[in-house]
């Protein structure tokens, strides 16, 4: 394949998490040294210039989100107001395991990324949100963070530029919702993670009042390469509008599940070739192309590129990177109800129509997986979700509507067959079951 | 109950880290969790004294996320992730493999205090399903034997009084 490994080159290798390696082996800080002498507009020029685009789901213009913080807010009384960088590390969506890939395994490229992003928006301190799950990681992370201080590329006067930046990391706990930039603005506020309404937006009001800017974990550890190797190569490995290589998570029932860095340029279904294929060479019935919030594709329209825009022009979207890969023995309605189960637990509850909506969803899936469907709660699940999407505070509730519309829409035959057939007969898997826990001798 | 000198004074050492009292909650709650193996009104009333809180403010944070239990737990908690990918790969019958040898249910803990079940959401390890998480260690790519095994281990570590599922806080193993 043509293009450079951006993020992945050195994964494979003993202790590449560590300073020493990243110094020696990986080019460390040298980015950093780069971009100190350069002026901060000069640093957001070159990273508008290299396209890239926010890997944390929504795909925004990183250079053009650097951009939007104030160059020196003042407040009140005219005292000059701090400015935070936030980075979000609180990984959640359901088949997205890439950021927890970079922390363990590059993190000083994620901290020489924020390093740099600090100097570019004027901030001094930045603030890593980890999802309260990773214990390992956030140790790592913290290690990392302990070497990198000790160098002098954090703290006072970085390298003798006159520069200051220091990172501090704050554990969430166990909210898939602190996913969400306001809701994990909130939640770093030591409250409730619950998003808020926007505007006004996280750079004239975000965490603790303050201008703040949140960036995706690989969003940060793919500005090193940039400031070092320059924005046209960077660009030049994507599409027109969206510039780089991208990490792709590539799970469920594929022979060779992991994280694979790629072009955006490759189709879908080039990608589950690359992964080796479907599991057991059975046939492909649906794929999940960018996370549990993306609407899924049939088998017959893999041959998408993995690009924002063409995956957004195929109706469905690339968010998280998160692939996830469905075989012909699943049902679409139960794979789904996994699905709708846990946005109904996730909501965080502050709008009535996710709240309930989320709820209603899952019960009425579950209600035709049980044999008590009829035909016209599939006109319903489209009511409500209509009902959902862009109706509330954040996108938790359009991201509800992904699965549960494309599985009714695509596959339309299948809710048919239960409600026809009084609900799923789950006899052969049932029958694995007991093999499985007998076998073991339980 | 009271919080302990050690919370207190991991607490004050983050204290300058940031502005103000009320993001020090997340991170006390964490170390109560840690220490106590869940959060009680009493704990919660502690943390309101300490960081100038009222209760209330406490009591709807801690409500809010799931890694703060608000009831006892069993020592060792098995959390299964039964979310898509780990279930595509069979992540419910190796719940209801440990619920056999448990004898309880998801969501139970066992009469003796020693096991919780529980089934939580994605844990980011997608790629390596099924995933468990054991208190706060993950073992992936995890089967019906290997499971068996990281009970019986276990009950004996519980037995020889050694720490389960806590090794990213064991000195020497990790940085
Ligand atoms: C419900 C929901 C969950 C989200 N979860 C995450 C997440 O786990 N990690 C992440 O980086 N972004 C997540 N996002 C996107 C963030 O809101 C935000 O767009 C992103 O962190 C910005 O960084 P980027 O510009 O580098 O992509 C989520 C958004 C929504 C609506
Ligand atoms: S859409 Fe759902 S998750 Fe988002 S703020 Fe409203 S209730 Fe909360
Ligand atoms: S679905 Fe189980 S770890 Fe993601």
């Amino acid at each position: 394949m043509n293009h450079d490994l951006v993020l992945t080159k050195h994964i494979h290798e003993r202790d590449c998490d560590t300073l020493d390696f990243y110094l020696n082996k990986d080019q460390g800080y040298k980015a950093l040294e780069k971009a100190l002498k350069l002026k901060p507009a000069e640093i957001i020029d070159e990273v508008k210039k290299s396209n890239l685009r926010g890997r944390g789901g929504a795909g925004f213009p990183t250079g053009m989100k650097w951009s939007f913080m104030p160059a020196n807010p003042l407040d009140a009384k005219g005292n000059v107001k701090p400015k935070y960088l936030v980075c979000n590390a609180d990984e959640g969506e359901p088949g997205t395991f890439k950021d927890r890939l970079i922390m363990t395994k590059t993190p000083h490229k994620m901290i020489e990324g924020m390093i740099i992003a600090g100097h570019a928006i004027g901030s001094n301190k930045g603030f890593i949100y980890i999802r309260g799950e990773f214990f390992k990681e956030t140790r790592i992370v913290q290690k990392a963070i302990d070497e990198a201080m000790a160098k002098g590329y954090l703290g006072k006067n970085i390298l003798g530029s006159g520069f200051d930046f220091e990172l501090v990391i704050y554990k969430g706990a166990g909210a898939y919702i602190c996913g969400e930039e306001t809701a994990l603005l909130n939640s770093l506020e030591g409250k409730r993670g619950e998003p808020r309404l926007k505007p006004p937006f996280p750079a004239m009001v975000g965490a603790y009042s303050m201008p703040s800017c949140v960036n995706n974990v690989e969003t940060f550890a793919a500005v090193p390469y940039i400031m070092l190797e320059g924005s046209e190569k960077y660009a030049k490995m994507g599409t027109e509008r969206s510039g780089g290589t991208r990490l792709f998570c590539i799970s469920g029932q594929i022979e060779k599940p992991g994280v694979y860095e790629l072009p955006m340029t490759m189709s879908l279904r080039e990608m589950i070739d690359h992964a080796g294929g479907v599991r057991g060479g059975k046939k492909l019935k649906a794929v999940i192309p960018g996370g549990a919030s993306a609407p899924m594709l049939s088998a017959d329209e893999i041959d998408v590129k993995m690009d924002f825009d063409s995956l957004a022009k195929a109706g469905t979207m690339a968010g998280s990177g998160g692939i996830i890969v469905i075989d012909e023995t699943v049902s679409i309605v139960e794979a789904t109800y996994t699905l709708l189960k846990f946005y109904e637990h996730e909501s965080c509850g502050q709008c009535s129509q996710c709240r309930e909506g989320s709820h209603w969803l899952a019960r009425m899936f579950k209600r035709i997986l049980d044999g008590g469907g009829t035909n016209d709660d599939l006109d319903y699940i489209a009511k409500i979700c209509g009902n959902m999407a862009g109706q509330t505070i954040c996108a938790f509730a359009d991201a509800v509507t992904g699965p549960a519309l494309s599985s009714v829409k695509k596959f339309r035959h299948e809710f048919e067959e239960l409600i026809r057939n009084g609900g799923l007969h789950k006899t052969s898997h049932q029958e694995v079951n007991k093999q499985t826990i007998e076998g073991a001798h339980v | 109950m009271a919080l302990s000198q050690q919370v207190k004074k991991t607490i004050d050492a983050i204290r300058s880290q940031f502005p103000t009292e009320q993001a020090l909650l997340i991170p006390l709650l964490h170390e109560i969790q840690n220490e106590q193996g869940w959060v009680s009104l009493e704990s919660m009333r502690a943390a309101g004294e300490f960081l100038n809180l009222p209760l209330s403010k406490v009591r709807e944070v801690t409500s809010f996320y799931t890694m703060f239990k608000l009831a006892p737990q069993g020592k060792v908690d098995l959390q299964f992730c039964v979310n898509i990918s780990c279930w595509l790969n069979g992540a419910e019958k190796l719940v209801a493999c440990a619920e056999k040898k448990l004898g309880i249910k998801c969501g139970e803990t066992s009469a003796d205090g020693k096991f919780t079940l529980s089934e939580v959401e994605c844990l980011a390890s997608c790629g390596t399903a099924p995933v468990l998480q054991i208190n706060q260690d993950y073992y992936e790519n995890l089967t019906a034997p290997q499971l068996y095994q990281l009970i019986e281990q276990a009950e004996k570590d519980l037995a020889a009084n050694k720490p389960v599922g806590k090794s990213t806080q064991q000195p020497g193993v990790w940085p």
